[in-house]
């Protein structure tokens, strides 16, 4: 029997490969470490792997389209949802060096499963096949139930986990559910002819419908949509914060990617519906997470609403159904994954260990105490509400333009307001950092990992927003 | 290509990164007041080079974000220079108060005030909608700071509502410029004012960008935020705000809103000259009724910058000359003003109006120049603010007789409240023992020298006015013919 087959085009996997083999060391590793070892050089050995993974990414760059065994393809959009993921996980990694040693004394576990998750995450953006779709998305899900609950000490991680994992389950139900309907509609899962044929009206239409309607439920859940998105703060706070801080930017690229490469290669023809589904959610999404976010004390919370609030920004893009809004969102979420991970990240500063969150007192005159902590924060807050020149405004000055280009106005009109109002929250933040008097701020955190983190997450706010055309022309061509 | 304008923009932005680098406050300072005084003197090569031309002038153009097509595009014209010229001449004088009276963390103090200089020239020379607004929305993040640090008791409410209300108006512009993207493939003010484009889109790209601009301006019932950020504002901050911050909004208005929807702006002319005039009325009576000193002083500027729109919507030449002219005659007189009630409040701790009186005899220099601030303020003859506000009522009166009849009152209350502020202070009897000569010390070398060049600019501009609306006209005249081949479709019927 010939297998050339499976080893033919191999290379469109490369950066998979890599992570898998990434996680797979770090277990061997784990096994070889001496007992009393705090598990640093796991960490280093993890963010290895990622590098690595993103090398491999650049390796693979520029090469001509292809497919590995029809489930997953090169291309543009496959890059450049690597680019983000990679990213986040480059930066959860630094966060959590110094972090797993204090949580937990499985840190083997805890950075194989990272890896495994940021692979999971990386397979969804080249996946066009529903079947291999849906095992990305179960290969991170599962990944992140275990690592939410993975301090254990700590009763709300515990909590978190069992919520993520029942309500994440009920989502995969819905997505598998869908996924099953749209093949009864069209007799493949493979996406693009399921395209081609849904376009030529040779489907089952109840089928169709039915089947969209469940997956849009089933990524509504994995994207925190609303109305699908109680169980994200509740998660967001109880995760270990670095786990916080690559899941409100990984998972949400990840999920955005297979909602992109549905509804863009099986549902194009379908975008007059799905486009006013989409709209409404988004409408939803910004103004339930704003207004929420208005009224949280625990910063984890209040970073989770606004998390909700932003995945309804990128929603805006994807409205039209263009090659822009595509774009757009891709650099949104790139520009969004500095500036959350950093905020994040001055959490994990911050907080004692214990109570595995920050509220908003314990940031009281910062400033005073360590300017450059409190300068990074200020940084991340202004560009999260999208005050230029920082990354922020431009992921929201690019969502908005394909908005308007592609005909909704008036949503875009909707997205301004709500991040005018959203800037309410962000400025409270830097209101107890410079203008409150200094309280008993807790001694910081701080390890070499974590303030490389927040250095470079500052400076790539702030470098992007001064000059986002490298990364604009990066992610255009990424759209199509 | 010169760079000339970028100098003037970025020098203190790098005066900002090295005041934060250099050690010990008196270096701080001494970088920041060094900085500021070079950048004024770089600036006057504008005057130097400059051509009698409507057209833009000193023009810098690299691609920034090529693949949208939205370049880093600055140039200067008629309009634009003299505020441009205001904004470097004010920040020394500004940073040279701040030298004297912060002590608090004044290497970020300085930054800050050094950022918002390159925040505000942005404005005043960006010739791109996508560069114009991020200056726009930049200038927010200094002056918040500036205001919720360093400012009064009630600073943080003041800096929020400051940051929050000017967002808040400047939201849909964002919009309105995607909306003119997309229509007109470019976001090149001067393009986009020669293309014109369809009606229904002008007006409403027109509503979006005047609230933005109306904010900030502040036109009248949008000028709530002035007066806690005024007040709570440090004394150099409310220089810079009432001098040149407002002057954004009414600089976008002549920039912006009446080149790219000059038939828009005809329709709304009406409306907002009557809330100009409300505004006028509102501002003088409520600063008539003040007896905290910079609270009149901020209530003033509100009733001033109504003159200001009111001369901008007559749409006549000597309407919108006047209105930049008298742009840059606001920003000296209330500029001079905030800085004499800051050198009052640092030597008594309060504003109250009748916390003084008599201090014609104890501190004749201060009185002196109070009274000449005053009269410049409320518009004496020979004085600069004789000079704008005359040439806008001329503007006026050749559209609207009523209008120009009405705004003279608002001449005759400022004359009011000025002159009963300063009765209040320099005259009467000398009662309160705090105020006696020897006590209460009269002004320094130093702080006259932070005087001195404000009142030569007031009889310069006053006396020689030629000087200044020369360089004002051709590009005003340019900007006003667009209303000669425009068809009047009014929203409420305005006839010329």
């Amino acid at each position: 029997m010939n297998l050339s087959f499976l080893y033919e085009n191999i290379h469109v996997l490369l950066p998979e490969a890599i992570l898998f083999l990434g996680a797979l060391a770090v277990v061997g590793a784990d096994l070889l470490r001496p007992k009393d070892g705090d598990g640093r050089g796991l960490g280093a050995l993890a963010l290895l792997t990622v590098v690595a993974g993103l090398v491999g990414t650049a390796y693979i760059w520029g090469r001509p389209p292809a497919t590995y065994l029809g489930g997953a393809s090169l291309d543009g959009f496959a890059l450049g949802v690597r680019v983000v993921v990679l990213t986040a996980a480059f930066f959860a990694v630094l966060l959590s060096m110094g972090y797993a040693p204090r949580i937990t004394w499985q840190t083997g576990e805890y950075y194989a499963l990272l890896l495994l998750a940021t692979a999971g995450m990386s397979l969804l953006g080249a996946t066009t096949e529903l079947a291999l779709l849906f095992v990305a998305l179960e290969t991170f899900s599962l990944a992140l139930y275990v690592l939410t609950g993975i301090y254990r000490r700590n009763p709300r991680s515990a909590e978190a986990s069992l919520k993520y994992f029942l309500l994440g389950g009920f989502a995969s139900g819905f997505f598998v559910y869908g996924a099953a309907l749209l093949y009864g509609a069209g007799g493949t899962t493979d996406l693009a002819l399921l395209g081609q044929r849904l376009a030529a009206g040779e489907a089952n239409t109840s089928l169709l419908w039915a089947g969209m309607a469940l997956l849009l439920v089933g990524f509504g859940f994995k994207l925190s949509l609303v109305p699908f998105h109680m169980w994200t703060p509740d998660v967001y706070q109880g995760a270990p914060t670095p786990i916080t801080a690559f899941m409100s930017v990984g998972t949400k690229t990840a999920a955005l990617a297979g909602f992109i490469r549905v509804l863009g290669t099986a549902l194009p023809a379908q975008q007059a519906t799905w486009g006013w589904a989409l709209a409404v959610l988004a409408v939803l999404t910004m103004t339930v997470g704003n207004l929420a976010a208005l009224r949280q004390m625990s910063l984890k919370r209040m970073l989770a609403y606004s998390s909700i609030a932003h995945a309804g920004y990128i929603l805006v893009a994807l409205v039209p159904g263009t090659a822009q809004g595509t774009a757009a969102a891709l650099f949104y979420l790139f520009a969004y994954g500095l500036m959350n991970i950093g905020a994040f990240a001055v959490v994990v500063a911050l907080e004692r260990t214990a109570e595995n969150d920050v509220d908003q007192g314990g940031f009281r005159g910062m400033a005073t105490l360590y300017p450059a902590l409190a300068a990074a924060m200020a940084v991340f807050m202004f560009s999260l509400a999208g005050i230029p020149p920082l990354a922020g405004f431009f992921g929201k000055f690019l969502v908005f333009k394909a908005a308007v280009e592609g005909g909704w106005t008036w949503l875009a009109v909707l997205g301004v307001l709500n991040s005018a109002i959203s800037a309410y929250y962000y400025l409270r933040i830097t209101v107890a950092i410079y203008f409150d008097q200094a309280q008993a701020v807790p001694a910081r955190n701080a390890w070499a990992g974590l303030n490389l983190g927040i250095a470079l997450a500052a400076l790539g706010t702030v470098l992007v927003g001064i000059y986002p055309s490298l990364w604009i022309a990066l992610f255009q061509g990424l759209g199509g | 290509m010169s760079y000339l304008l970028s100098t003037i923009v970025f020098l203190p932005l790098v005066g900002a990164v090295l005041v934060l680098g250099v050690p010990g406050d008196r270096a701080r300072k001494g970088v920041a007041l060094g900085t500021t005084v070079l950048t004024f003197l770089v600036s006057l090569l504008l005057l130097v080079n400059w051509q009698d031309t409507p057209e833009m002038q000193f023009v810098e153009r690299i691609a920034w974000l090529p693949d949208l097509g939205v370049d880093y595009y600055l140039g200067v014209d008629g309009i634009s220079l003299w505020l441009v010229l205001l904004t470097t001449f004010l920040m020394p004088i500004a940073v040279g108060y701040s030298v004297l009276y912060v002590r608090e963390n004044v290497g970020i103090y300085m930054a800050l005030m050094l950022l918002m200089q390159t925040a505000i020239t942005g404005v005043f020379l960006a010739l791109d909608l996508v560069l114009f607004y991020v200056f726009w929305e930049f200038s927010l993040i200094p002056m918040y700071f500036l205001i919720g640090k360093w400012g009064s008791e009630r600073r943080v409410y003041a800096a929020l509502k400051f940051f929050l209300f000017t967002l808040a108006g400047s939201a849909l512009m964002l919009v309105a410029i995607l909306v003119l993207y997309f229509q007109a493939g470019t976001t090149d003010i001067l393009a986009l004012a020669e293309r014109g484009l369809p009606n229904p889109v002008a007006q409403l790209a027109f509503v979006a960008f005047a609230l933005g601009f109306a904010v900030k301006v502040p036109l009248f019932p949008l000028h709530t935020w002035l007066p806690d950020a005024h007040v709570q504002a440090p004394t150099a901050g409310s220089i810079i705000l009432a001098g040149v911050l407002l002057k954004m909004g009414t600089y976008g208005f002549v920039r912006i809103a009446l080149p790219l929807f000059p038939e828009a702006a005809r329709g709304y002319a009406a409306l907002i000259s009557i809330l100009a005039l409300m505004g006028i009325l509102y501002g003088a009576l409520v600063a008539l009724a003040q007896e905290d000193f910079k609270a009149l002083v901020a209530y003033s500027s509100i009733a001033h910058l109504g003159f200001v729109m009111l001369g901008i919507f007559a749409l006549t030449e000597q309407g919108i000359g006047g209105a930049v002219l008298q742009m840059v005659n606001h920003g000296l007189s209330t500029g001079a003003l905030f800085l004499l009630v800051g050198l009052l409040y640092e030597r008594r701790h309060t504003r109250q109006l009748r916390a003084f009186g008599g201090l014609w005899k104890s501190v004749p220099l201060y009185c002196f120049f109070l009274l000449v601030v005053a009269m410049s303020s409320v518009g004496l003859p020979g004085l600069n603010g004789f000079v704008g506000e005359f040439t806008i009522l001329l503007g006026t009166y050749a559209r609207w007789p009523l209008f120009a009849f009405l705004g003279t009152a608002g001449i005759i209350l400022a004359a009011w409240y000025l002159l009963t502020a300063f009765r209040k202070v320099a005259q009467g009897p000398l009662t309160d023992p705090r105020n006696a000569a020897g006590v209460l010390p009269d002004l320094r070398r130093s702080e006259v020298a932070l005087l001195v060049p404000l009142v030569v600019m007031f009889f310069l501009i006053g006396l020689f006015p030629n000087l200044f609306l020369d360089r004002i006209t051709p590009s005003v005249a340019a900007l006003q013919a667009r209303w000669d081949d425009v068809q009047t479709v009014s929203v409420l019927q305005v006839e010329r």
